[in-house]
């Protein structure tokens, strides 16, 4: 005798209980605000919204929050949510010469207008584990600095100058938007950008990696890293001049590389380009390794059969909602199909042992 | 209700997502590129499914979905729940009460009728992703109708094991033109294919939808003398001994005791309310959880 297994709903129930229960942890430890994440674990708050596509520090630390930490469900919570708001329209594009630097380093000068602003950097740490922190020590009174008031010209626009990086065509297109039509390739470069710029984190910093261990090679200086605060302005058709809605921290990497040209034509510089929400510095050096790599076509190289150079492998596979969601998929139910292998698999196991019959007998 | 539009997507995407199921009617068994939308569920639990169901759902209809032919499995609690949470609409686990039935992995034993629609999720939409990993090339393959690939992995097939390798997703060639990808459904289930009511195919991640209009010819690769054969487990269904619908087998004791059950539970709590009753099964009991 047996009876179906039933009981779905309450597992269910149960499991999202007790879900809640882990996440909230041992009691009598003080409950962790939403601002506190926000103030102290910025970095994944300014991950979460650049992988998530939506600049909102507080709905990015409730999300790392509800996710127990882990970033890509937070991504998860914010793509989701994201996907249901309305859109107004598109804003100008961000003005980053004008940016309000709270760092700017430049590898290829050494020194340069507006100067090398070093920021709040891991860079020179040491990595040695600060036991001051377990004890919760506030820190001290330390001097804050500004950030750059004037524009800061881009170190890239002084090779422009001298023609030695070769030029972009500007365009009033509006770019396609990645989360409103379906890719379809080839992509433009505007839609690899916005690719990834949202892509993971570990994904486009290995395929950055594998560009300078070799895979595709285009050595890369850094010709400028810079972070900070910049105005989103807006264009409203009412009103018919465009005002400032808003000021978004963003991280920039502009890269120089290696040159091409001819006898009859003069070399010059190529670029790679990153900008990401936040600071968010790693992952936009490996955005702007990634571009270059990517723009292969376009500037004449070989196609060495390099993995960052794969335009379709690159951009289906960056996004770690979708990739994680099709992995993780595997572990729900999959018995009819695995049932109907079965199946095969006994069949074909049957005829394979009567052909071995067969054949001793004869 | 809920704070969220009817079946959680604005009407915007609703428009989108028709617009693409009806090409994908208008050309059976053709792929058409969708904006799939993040939905509040993991790609890879039926993302595309649920943009469909929500594309075609009215507050009038009555959804019912299957995961492996179950109402009960925890996924198709959660959609069911969903769409009862953003919808309204009315559910059930019957098959022939429901307008529209989302599904992973199978067509119900009950035949369907005109006036349903039958959703499926669709992991992988590309019947020749594994044959050539490149979407842009498939793309290609199926404009040109070049399918001798798909015939030559099936030919190697023969060759190695004696027979046609592929128990579920078995490829199909839809109205004589596209070859088409029938989701994890197991091959028992391809003969189903051409039917009354109308069947859509979502894939989120891979940002797909495609279709096929009722009674449409769907026809299972195959060659003439390895003509196409749906396979079961060769036992009657233990609950309510049907001898012709697909089974679960299940590990009953430590000793690998197997016993095998409908994987529909709507046919088999059918079958069993009845009267039937299979060979370790017992009289149905409407409270039996």
């Amino acid at each position: 005798m047996y009876v179906a297994v039933k009981g779905g709903e309450r597992a269910i129930d149960n499991a999202h209980a007790w879900l809640g229960e882990e996440r909230r942890g041992d009691k009598s430890v003080a409950e962790l605000g939403v601002a506190q994440i926000r103030e102290q674990l910025s970095l994944a708050v300014n991950r979460v919204m650049a992988e998530g596509s939506l600049y909102d520090p507080d709905l990015a630390a409730l999300a790392i929050k509800q996710a127990r930490g882990d970033l890509i469900e937070a991504i998860f919570l914010i793509r989701a949510y994201r996907t249901t708001l309305p859109r107004f329209g598109g804003s100008n594009p961000i003005k980053t010469d004008q940016m309000q630097c709270d760092r700017r380093v430049s590898a290829t000068f050494k020194d340069v207008p507006g100067g090398q602003v070093l920021g709040p950097t891991f860079d020179y740490t040491h990595r040695l584990l600060d036991f001051k922190l377990t004890a919760e020590g506030e820190i001290g009174n330390v001097t804050v600095g500004q950030p750059t008031q004037n524009a800061t010209p881009h170190v890239m626009s002084f090779l422009d100058r001298e023609d030695l990086i070769q030029s972009e065509p500007s365009g009033e297109a509006t770019p396609p938007d990645l989360t409103r039509t379906p890719l379809e390739l080839p992509a433009t470069r505007a839609l690899r950008l916005q690719s990834l710029t949202r892509g993971d984190e570990g994904f486009i910093l290995g395929m950055a990696y594998s560009t300078q261990r070799g895979y595709a090679r285009n050595h890369a200086f850094v010709a400028e890293l810079r972070i900070g605060a910049v105005a989103v302005e807006m264009d409203i058709p009412e009103l018919g001049f465009a005002i400032e809605i808003g000021e978004i921290t963003v991280t920039e990497c502009e890269t120089v590389n290696q040159f091409k040209g001819s006898k009859t034509e003069p070399p010059q510089f190529t670029r790679g380009y990153g900008l990401v929400f936040g600071m968010t510095e790693r992952k936009a050096i490996s955005m702007a390794l990634v571009d270059r790599a990517l723009r292969w076509k376009e500037l004449g190289e070989d196609d060495v059969g390099a993995p960052a150079q794969d335009e379709e492998f690159v951009l289906y596979h960056s996004d770690n909602i979708q990739a994680t969601g099709f992995l993780e998929h595997i572990k729900l139910p999959h018995y009819v199909d695995f049932q109907s292998e079965l199946e095969l698999i006994r069949k074909l196991r049957r005829e394979a042992k009567a052909n071995i019959m067969q054949e001793a007998a004869e | 209700m809920s704070d969220y539009n009817f079946a959680y997507l604005d009407e915007q995407t609703k428009r989108m997502i028709r617009r693409a199921i009806l090409k994908g009617l208008a050309i059976p068994g053709y792929q058409v590129p969708f904006a799939s939308r993040e939905m509040p569920m993991p790609y890879g639990w039926g993302t595309g499914g649920v943009q469909v169901s929500a594309a075609v759902l009215t507050p009038d209809d009555t959804f019912k979905v299957i995961d492996q032919g179950a109402d009960d499995t925890t996924n198709a609690v959660s959609i069911r729940r969903f769409f009862q949470k953003t919808a309204g609409v009315a559910v059930t686990e019957v098959t022939s009460e429901a307008s529209v039935i989302q599904t992973r992995h199978r067509i119900p034993e009950e035949v369907l009728r005109e006036d349903q629609i039958l959703v499926y999720q669709v992991p992988i939409p590309e019947p020749l992703r594994f044959l050539e990993p490149s979407e842009v090339e498939t793309r290609k393959m199926h404009a040109l109708e070049e399918y001798g690939l798909m015939h030559v992995k099936l030919y190697e097939d023969i060759s190695l094991h004696g027979d046609i390798a592929t128990a579920y997703a078995y490829p199909v060639k839809v109205e004589g033109r596209y070859v088409m990808d029938p989701s994890p459904i197991p091959k028992f289930d391809n003969p189903k294919l051409e039917m009354s009511a109308i069947q859509l195919f979502g894939a989120g991640r891979e940002q797909r939808i495609y279709a096929i209009p009722p009674y449409t010819q769907v026809v299972s690769l195959d060659f003439d003398d390895y003509p196409f054969r749906p396979t079961k487990a060769d036992h009657a269904c233990d609950l309510c001994g049907a001898g012709d619908s697909y089974l679960d087998e299940l590990i009953v004791d430590d000793k690998g005791g197997r016993m095998f059950m409908c994987s529909d539970t709507d046919y088999c709590s059918t079958r069993r309310r009845h009267g039937h009753v299979g060979a370790k099964g017992v009289p149905y009991d409407e409270d039996a959880a």
